[in-house]
């Protein structure tokens, strides 16, 4: 497979900040990434970067197989972008807006505009200045969605949407995937990173401390049970792969490598069940581990906090291009 | 918690916000009126010629429009004629702006939300942006006050009161406003038409019997006769003004929801037109409404200062230093050429204003965040920038051959030569355009190059409209004139068209413009 983006040790300060320090991001044609990180990580940045707004200080970065910077124009009609924070012009109407920026990329699809106008139940007869930030988020999204292009760009798309249009959103990038398209989706919600990314790269500190595919990450995370038991249930912390276990008479709480839920189950089972709630696996519990440590903390999945996870191949990867 | 808790809190932080707005109006204010009562003082040295100023205005109704009569023949008495219709307008100008800042734009902002849902009562919002402009209206009057003392306690006293009054009176003008309207925009737009139509209002009552003027704030501002045996009753008419103003726009405040106006928003057309399809129609789009509004001042000003012209010939006429002054600014041939070539300086000098803020759209798009988009798509750059920059140089082209025109019509409409006036006055408009070019130039190159310091342009156009307006009065020193670009052109109609100062600053503009364009390509574009 070719790579949409390929960037490699990038490195850019503003004054004394240094937003980006090394970062790495690889994303293949027709998969939809996700780009991760705690806020200041330097996600917009790379962004900017890649839409050649900003200039590397170091580092390469290759975009549809140009350069970001130099091609810029030529790569921008191949491309879609919708900010974080999207501001409209306070007296162009929303449709207006829209069709100046598809337009601009080279021409709009008008049926599907008509149709996702539709789908998120946009008004766009109202001028920018009265629109939500929601509805300012729709706006960018119709207009990049309607338009024909190679690669959508979205940072943080879907910060001000309910979780109707969430989903709407979800069934759209979806459908982009299925024509072939490439999407980088930056974002902090991590069911929209589980429901649509094929792979995921987390940053932190302007470098990237995690990337693989989400089956690969999935299987660092870890189910959480909670369970009341007929009985007292033994020998539960002697299973493989069981963490913070806590057991208060006949109630039992803990958290499992979701590989080995299994077991776990079995056991419970064999006490007797008589209620259980599973938190089914998330990437929160990793997403978290890179948030929370400090920007000038280690790396990768040295947290002595956390008991052992099973690194695998991934951190070694990660480890490696370091 | 009452209506108006809050009040002391979001006034002190209104103050915060304007610590330097306020004083960057109301010093040069005050600056300007103790300027203008020195200037006086040596320009006006006897009493024959501070009658023959008195006796010009009296016979010349277009004068009297303009800056009203003249109820006394003293230095002081002078400077309220001179000052007083533009001075009040101007203080009126700054409470509308401060006032609209601190209500319907805090509102659009969606900033009033996040401080309504504080501890503060449904009015304190109003009531401070209220205090505020009041405040600023009040500091104005007594820096003027303290300005002209010298010239006796009374006039000064009353003069202060007229600036004060005419502040506050469109203060209240600019509370109800603000409440009519979902954008501060409009708003601001509205209290500018009740301004203009002041203004209007007091030109066409001093213009005929007087009693029109009696309807005007402004006119009210002139009655109190500063220097002129005050009448100090009529600063009750300010009072009563605002009250009623501020009532019904507390009336306004208690009746409507946040965010909501009593004029409906209208909506917009559901798809773009055919012309909004490259970087320039959005250009000529986000810029065409400020270019008309400039254009129709530009054509006022010219007719206004073309049908002055012999009036304002005839002042100086029996006044050597003030002829002086005059041929300083627009050269030597004869008085009324003078005054026609010192007057399209002038307005040259406006139109750099509006090619400097037509420039610097681009940088209110890249700082807003809405240049982005537009710069992720297939638009480059330069092809961005040149956009506002074209209007920013074919607006002005448009707005000196309009003001030239008018001021051909103007002045033909007293000699009866209107069409060779027009030829006359509209090709010395367009000769001011290279220093005009010049000045956008700059603002273009100051952009690209270092963008921290583009507002810096302003500060280049303001000074050289000051250099232009003052200079020559003031005397000042021929290298500190040489310091404006508008001193470089021939001063046409006075003197004889001469290409090659022209040619220079064409190539000159061409070239600044070039070097920002080329370095807006070589740096980061943030938001």
């Amino acid at each position: 497979m070719t790579k949409a983006i390929s960037v490699a040790g990038l490195h850019k300060s503003f004054g004394r900040t240094h937003a980006l320090d090394g970062l790495d991001l690889a994303v293949e044609e027709g998969e939809v990434h996700g780009f991760l990180g705690p806020n200041g990580a330097g996600k917009s940045t790379t962004i900017r970067i890649l839409l050649g707004l900003l200039r590397a200080d170091r580092g390469a970065a290759v975009l549809l197989g140009g350069d970001p910077w130099r091609d810029a124009v030529t790569l921008h009609r191949r491309l879609a972008y919708v900010p974080g924070d999207v501001t409209l012009w306070r007296n162009l109407s929303g449709g207006e807006a829209i069709d100046l920026l598809g337009r601009l990329r080279g021409g709009l699809d008008e049926a599907r505009r008509r149709q996702l106008l539709e789908r998120f139940e946009l008004d766009p007869t109202k001028k920018g200045r009265a629109y939500s930030k929601g509805n300012r988020q729709k706006v960018a999204l119709v207009a990049a969605f309607a338009s024909d292009v190679d690669l959508l760009i979205l940072d943080e798309p879907t910060s001000g949407l309910d979780p109707l249009m969430e989903e709407v959103f979800r069934e759209c990038v979806r459908e982009e995937r299925d024509r072939g398209r490439t999407v980088l989706l930056s974002s902090h919600i991590l069911g929209e990173v589980e429901a649509l990314c094929d792979r995921v790269s987390i940053i932190r500190g302007g470098r990237t401390v995690e990337t693989g595919s989400l089956g690969e990450l999935r299987h660092l995370t870890r189910t959480s049970v909670t369970a009341e038991l007929a009985g007292r249930a033994d020998g539960l912390g002697g299973l493989p792969g069981v963490h913070d276990l806590e057991v208060r008479g006949d109630h039992v709480r803990l958290q499992v490598d979701t590989d080995k839920l299994d077991a776990v189950l079995r056991r419970l089972g064999e006490t007797g069940v008589r209620s259980l709630t599973s938190t089914p696996p998330t990437l929160e519990e990793l997403f978290l581990r890179h948030y929370e440590n400090g920007p000038d903390g280690p790396d990768g999945p040295a947290d002595p906090a956390a008991p052992a996870v099973a690194t695998g191949a991934l951190a070694a990867d990660a480890e490696a291009r370091r | 918690m009452n209506a108006l808790t809050g009040t002391g809190t979001l006034t002190r932080l209104a103050l915060r916000r304007d610590r330097v707005m306020i004083p960057a109006w109301v010093v040069p204010i005050a600056l300007l009126v103790a300027s203008t009562a020195s200037a006086f003082g040596g320009l006006y040295d006897t009493p024959e010629e501070r009658a023959g100023v008195a006796a010009s205005t009296a016979g010349n109704g277009s004068l009297r429009a303009l800056y009203g009569p003249v109820f006394d023949t003293g230095i002081g008495g002078l400077t309220a004629w001179r000052m007083m219709a533009f001075g009040s307008a101007l203080a009126g100008l700054m409470a509308i702006l401060l006032v609209v800042r601190h209500t319907r734009e805090e509102e659009e902002a969606g900033r009033l939300e996040l401080v309504g849902a504080g501890a503060v009562g449904r009015r304190a919002p109003l009531a401070a942006a209220l205090v505020t402009g009041f405040g600023a209206s009040l500091l104005l009057g007594l820096l003027v006050t303290l300005a002209l003392l010298g010239q006796g306690t009374r006039g000064a006293v009353a003069f202060g009161i007229a600036f004060a009054g005419a502040g506050c009176s469109f203060a209240a003008v600019a509370a109800v406003a603000a409440q009519l309207t979902e954008s501060a925009r409009a708003a601001r737009g509205i209290s500018g038409a009740v301004l203009g139509l002041a203004f209007l209002t007091r030109a066409v009552g001093d213009a005929g019997s007087g009693t029109l003027t009696w309807l005007s704030p402004l006119g009210w501002a002139e009655n109190i006769r500063p220097f002129a045996d005050e009448r100090w009753w009529v600063a009750a008419l300010f009072a009563v003004w605002a009250a009623g103003l501020v009532t019904v726009a507390h009336a306004l405040v208690a009746r409507r929801d946040i965010d909501a106006s009593l004029l409906p928003p209208r909506p917009g057309p559901a798809a773009a037109g055919r012309r909004l399809r490259t970087a320039q129609g959005l250009a000529w789009r986000l810029q065409r409404g400020s270019l008309w509004g400039w254009t129709a001042g530009f054509a006022v000003g010219g007719a206004a200062l073309g049908g002055l012209a012999d009036g304002a010939a005839d002042l100086v006429r029996d006044n050597e230093r003030l002829a002086d002054v005059m041929r300083d600014m627009g050269g030597a041939s004869g008085l009324v050429d003078s005054y026609l070539a010192s007057m399209t300086g002038v307005m040259g000098m406006i139109a750099a204003i509006y090619a400097v803020q037509a420039v610097l759209r681009l940088q209110g798009e890249e700082n807003s965040g809405r240049a982005e988009p537009v710069l992720a798509t297939g638009v480059g750059r330069v092809r961005w920038a040149a956009g506002h920059a074209l209007l920013a140089f074919a607006g002005s082209v448009l707005l000196m051959a309009v003001s030239g025109f008018t001021m051909g019509l103007g002045y033909g409409a007293t000699t009866g030569d209107t069409a060779g006036q027009i030829g006359r006055l509209t090709g010395a408009g367009l000769v001011q355009l290279p220093a005009v070019w010049f000045v956008a130039a700059v603002a273009l190159l100051l952009y690209g190059a270092a963008p921290k310091a583009a507002r810096a342009s302003w500060g280049v156009a303001s000074l050289t409209l000051a250099t232009g307006l003052y200079g020559p009065a003031l005397r000042l020193s021929p290298w500190v004139m040489d310091l404006s670009v508008f001193t470089h052109l021939p001063k046409v109609p006075s003197a004889d068209v001469t290409v090659a100062p022209l040619a220079v600053l064409t190539v000159l503009a061409l070239a600044l413009a070039a070097l920002g364009l080329a370095a807006l390509r070589r740096r980061d574009i943030t938001a």
